[in-house]
């Protein structure tokens, strides 16, 4: 495998990982753009954006889109989260240029009115639909409650009324500001050919306009309330914990990645032994996550209602032991164990390494391999977690609380 | 067959069945035994998935922290699942970890301890996923459709129901395990990098002694009413419908499900076109071809707002209908297309072989290469799948609905 990069005058890189013996290639343009990026008064039009790219282009209509994706065998989606929008295809090798062709034509999309105004109901109903899902609201009111008023604390999806109210005006200027070249990133994984994957991009996008971009950033400072959310129609209770972690310094990233893996994964974990295993929980773990400016230990828990309190019990316990009883050897040996065979394993597809590679770059501007990843799992030591622990406790965490429980109990932190 | 894919019968009926892809790292397996949900008693309904949470609590010579330990340490990726005919266990890793990972489900399948003072929390374990379920609306609403299309048993849903959970005892779980956990009628599919002599020796130490036991009888019961609704207070209406198909085994097979394909595969099909891209009704709708050995359907979902719901059933129905006009060259170049790219990827995945070698040798008694597959997609012509849907139109549908009201359903269904 061979990792290349190049810019464009106007600002777009162009990233690759290439593999010539793969069977499939995979391209992608990653947008340095997602709900930290909006206002008040945006709130939601990133993915509402994401949907609207696929709606044509001065060139395509939104019917041409979909036909073409599907002419070449695409396996195509987008997605949006808090600080990126990702465009992608999976497709055979022979295919890429009209990939690459059809995801760059869409970038630069026509944003029409009247499609505007059908999607909107789309979105509405995917609001809708989540809503109608307790787990699914947690995550992002547990963030807004631990970043307070910190860009990371805002709705991906938006809500009912911000996304109701929102003007076609007001996503072409949100669109503007955000999709310049100098702000996306065209990654290429499998079987590609870089300098005719550079060629591609001077072709498609050479003559995008460039323009400066830039984004707020600044630390959070970490809230630590307990929030319970009333859901009449919520069967089980679904709380969510966080609590801050590393995200710039790559040997606390990892230490913090292990570390979630011996105290919550989904199985052979402390959470897991502490509360899955003996039926208290339908549902236990934790997970690292890492933004541009903060990083954040994640803890979940589904359970029935009248456990609740008991279980947050037994997890807050769990977390305040984790700095002083610790973590033995062979827990992080199994660990390291665990996570080394995902790296390989999600490393088979081009699609597992486009999201890596692109993840990689947008948020570090760093290539690793998957070797790099398997050394740096290795490498990680006890000392390494201890010292993790010291810097970020997991206690106390924000936490948020969904169901049919109208109060909940802190636990004592 | 090519020399890629070799299998082995062994004398109490155990078929080992497996693909070679030296290209990857990974080996991965899928253990088919035939102890599904249709082989409960109806008055245990989840028994199938209690007695498989019930083996993985010790086997062997490992209590349930030595096995899942175990597990993790050889970076084992593992699953398991509940169908109406099988108990599948399923797991990929790095290829040398193979043999030691079937060895472990070996004694899963062979000689799980069963004890009494675990029944209680696998038990609360149950009782919570069908709960969670209740949080799920679409999943809930799928799971009685399916229940209504098929005759009983073929339609019921692998957790069960309260009644069946909470009566369930310890000797239930050791007399189904006894009864149903056997060699003959079992499948073990494995694709990856592996050597198949010494895989074929190592899988013959560990499972040619085991015992046969008799094959059930199964005696079934037609299915209930064609329209059910469940009431339930939420935003949304979930939709369901479904018609009868024909299975993987029959000659129309591709003809059948390709026709679902331009009906429901990639944005430009039918019902995301006409359903959500014209008309903005829905986030979500699909479509998809489901089979047993011996009988099959064809299950179709949306989700909408409560005042769209009507309106969505409507225009769902009407492209139900219009698919017995049949279908035009241009849908059956992306189906094609998408169908290539597709067969192409699974080349990149140990488990997606492994899953789909097994499934073969269940439904035909033999493995489809992927050469084979590719031939068959090429054969595929208008004309055939059109004559097809002229001798068999979807109608005589199944519908269930789940939300606040009951929708009107045209009266011959």
């Amino acid at each position: 495998m061979q990792f290349d990069k190049h810019y464009l005058p106007n600002g777009l890189e162009i990233v690759a990982e290439c593999n010539p013996e793969a069977y499939s290639s995979a391209v992608g343009f990653f947008v340095r753009t997602g709900a930290r990026d909006e206002t008040d008064a945006e709130s939601g039009v990133s993915h509402f954006l994401e949907h609207m790219v696929f709606k044509g282009t001065p060139t395509r209509s939104a019917e041409d889109v979909n036909r073409e994706f599907d002419e070449i065998g695409a396996h195509y989606n987008a997605c949006t989260n808090e600080e990126s929008t990702i465009y992608y295809a999976n497709v055979l090798p022979e295919y890429l240029d009209r990939a690459v062709g059809l995801l760059a034509d869409i970038m630069r999309p026509s944003l029409r009115k009247a499609d505007f105004e059908t999607e909107k109901r789309v979105i509405l109903e995917e609001i809708h639909m989540y809503d109608d899902q307790p787990p699914f609201g947690a995550d992002e009111r547990c963030r807004a409650a631990y970043f307070g008023s910190h860009p990371l604390g805002r709705s991906v999806l938006g809500t009912v009324e911000s996304v109701a109210d929102l003007r076609v005006e007001a996503m072409r200027d949100y669109f503007g500001r955000r999709y310049a070249p100098a702000n996306i990133v065209l990654v290429g994984a499998g079987c590609v050919d870089f300098d005719h994957l550079v060629r591609l991009a001077e072709a498609h996008c050479g003559g995008w306009a460039s323009r400066p971009v830039t984004r707020a950033m600044c630390p959070p400072e970490p809230q630590t309330p307990l929030v319970t959310i009333h859901k009449e129609i919520a069967t089980q209770q679904y709380t969510l914990l966080l609590s801050p972690a590393p995200f710039d310094d790559a040997r606390q990233r990892y230490a913090a990645k292990l570390l979630a893996t011996v105290l919550g994964d989904d199985s052979g974990s402390r959470l897991y032994w502490e509360l899955v295993d003996p039926g208290l929980a339908e549902h236990a773990g934790m997970q690292h996550a890492e933004f541009a400016d903060a990083g954040a230990m994640i803890t979940f828990l589904c359970c029935a209602p009248e456990d609740a309190a008991g279980n947050l019990a037994r997890v807050a316990e769990l977390h305040r032991r984790a700095g002083q009883d610790a973590v033995t050897e062979a827990e992080l040996q199994q660990a390291k164990n665990k996570v080394c065979s995902r790296v390989v394993l999600a490393g088979e597809r081009p699609r597992g390494r486009l999201f890596a590679v692109g993840v990689d770059w947008v948020c570090r501007g760093e290539y690793r391999s998957i070797e790099d990843d398997l050394k740096a799992v290795g490498a990680v030591t006890l000392d390494d977690l201890d010292d993790l622990l010291r810097r970020y406790p997991l206690l106390p965490a924000a936490t948020v609380t969904i169901g049919p429980l109208k109060s909940m109990a802190a636990p004592t932190q | 067959m090519p020399e890629t894919i070799h299998t082995h019968t062994f004398p109490n009926g155990l078929v080992l069945v497996a693909e070679q892809m030296p290209w990857l790292r990974s080996a991965a397996f899928s253990l088919l035994v035939p102890a599904g949900c249709a082989m409960e008693a109806s008055s245990r309904g989840g028994l199938a998935n209690f007695t498989s949470e019930m083996v993985e609590r010790g086997c062997g010579s490992r209590d349930s922290r030595r096995f899942i330990l175990d597990l993790d340490n050889l970076g084992l990726e593992w699953n398991d699942f509940v169908s109406a005919a099988h108990a599948g266990f399923s797991g990929a890793a790095p290829a040398e970890n193979l043999p030691a990972a079937l060895a472990i489900f070996a004694d899963v399948v062979r000689r799980p301890h069963l004890p009494a003072q675990e029944l209680p929390a696998a038990r609360s374990l149950m009782l919570q996923e069908l709960r969670a379920m209740e949080d799920e609306p679409a999943q809930k609403m799928a799971t009685e459709l399916r229940r209504r299309h098929y005759h009983e048993p073929w339609g019921r849903p692998p957790q069960g129901d309260l009644p069946g959970v909470q009566a369930t005892t310890l000797d239930d779980v050791r007399g189904f395990f006894a009864r149903h956990y056997r060699p003959n009628g079992a499948i073990l599919g494995v694709a990856g990098r592996f050597e198949f002599e010494a895989l074929r020796d190592t899988v013959g130490e560990l499972l040619a002694d085991w015992p046969v036991a008799e094959p059930p009888q199964i005696v079934e019961q037609p299915a209930r009413q064609p329209y059910l609704h469940i009431p339930y207070q939420s935003a949304q209406t979930q939709i369901g419908i479904a018609f009868a198909s024909v299975p993987y085994s029959h000659p129309d097979f591709f003809r059948a499900w390709g026709a679902v394909g331009v009906l429901s595969g990639g944005m430009s099909s039918r019902l995301f076109t006409e359903v959500r891209e014209k008309r903005g009704l829905c986030y979500s709708v699909h479509a998809w071809h489901h089979t047993l050995r011996d009988r099959a359907g064809v299950f179709c979902h949306a989700g909408t707002s409560a005042e769209r719901a009507q309106e969505t059933l409507e225009v769902t129905l009407g492209e139900l209908r219009r698919l017995a006009e049949g279908v035009r060259p241009d849908e059956l170049a992306r189906l094609k297309a998408r169908i290539k790219s597709r067969l192409i990827m699974q080349q990149e995945s140990s488990s997606s072989r492994s899953g789909a070698v097994a499934g073969d040798w269940y439904h035909l008694g033999r493995v489809r290469t992927v050469e084979e597959l590719h031939e068959l997609a090429d054969r595929l012509s208008c004309e055939a799948i059109n004559a097809y849907l002229a001798a068999s139109p979807p109608g005589d549908f199944t519908i269930a609905t789940m939300g606040p009201s009951p929708l009107e359903v045209p009266v011959a269904v």
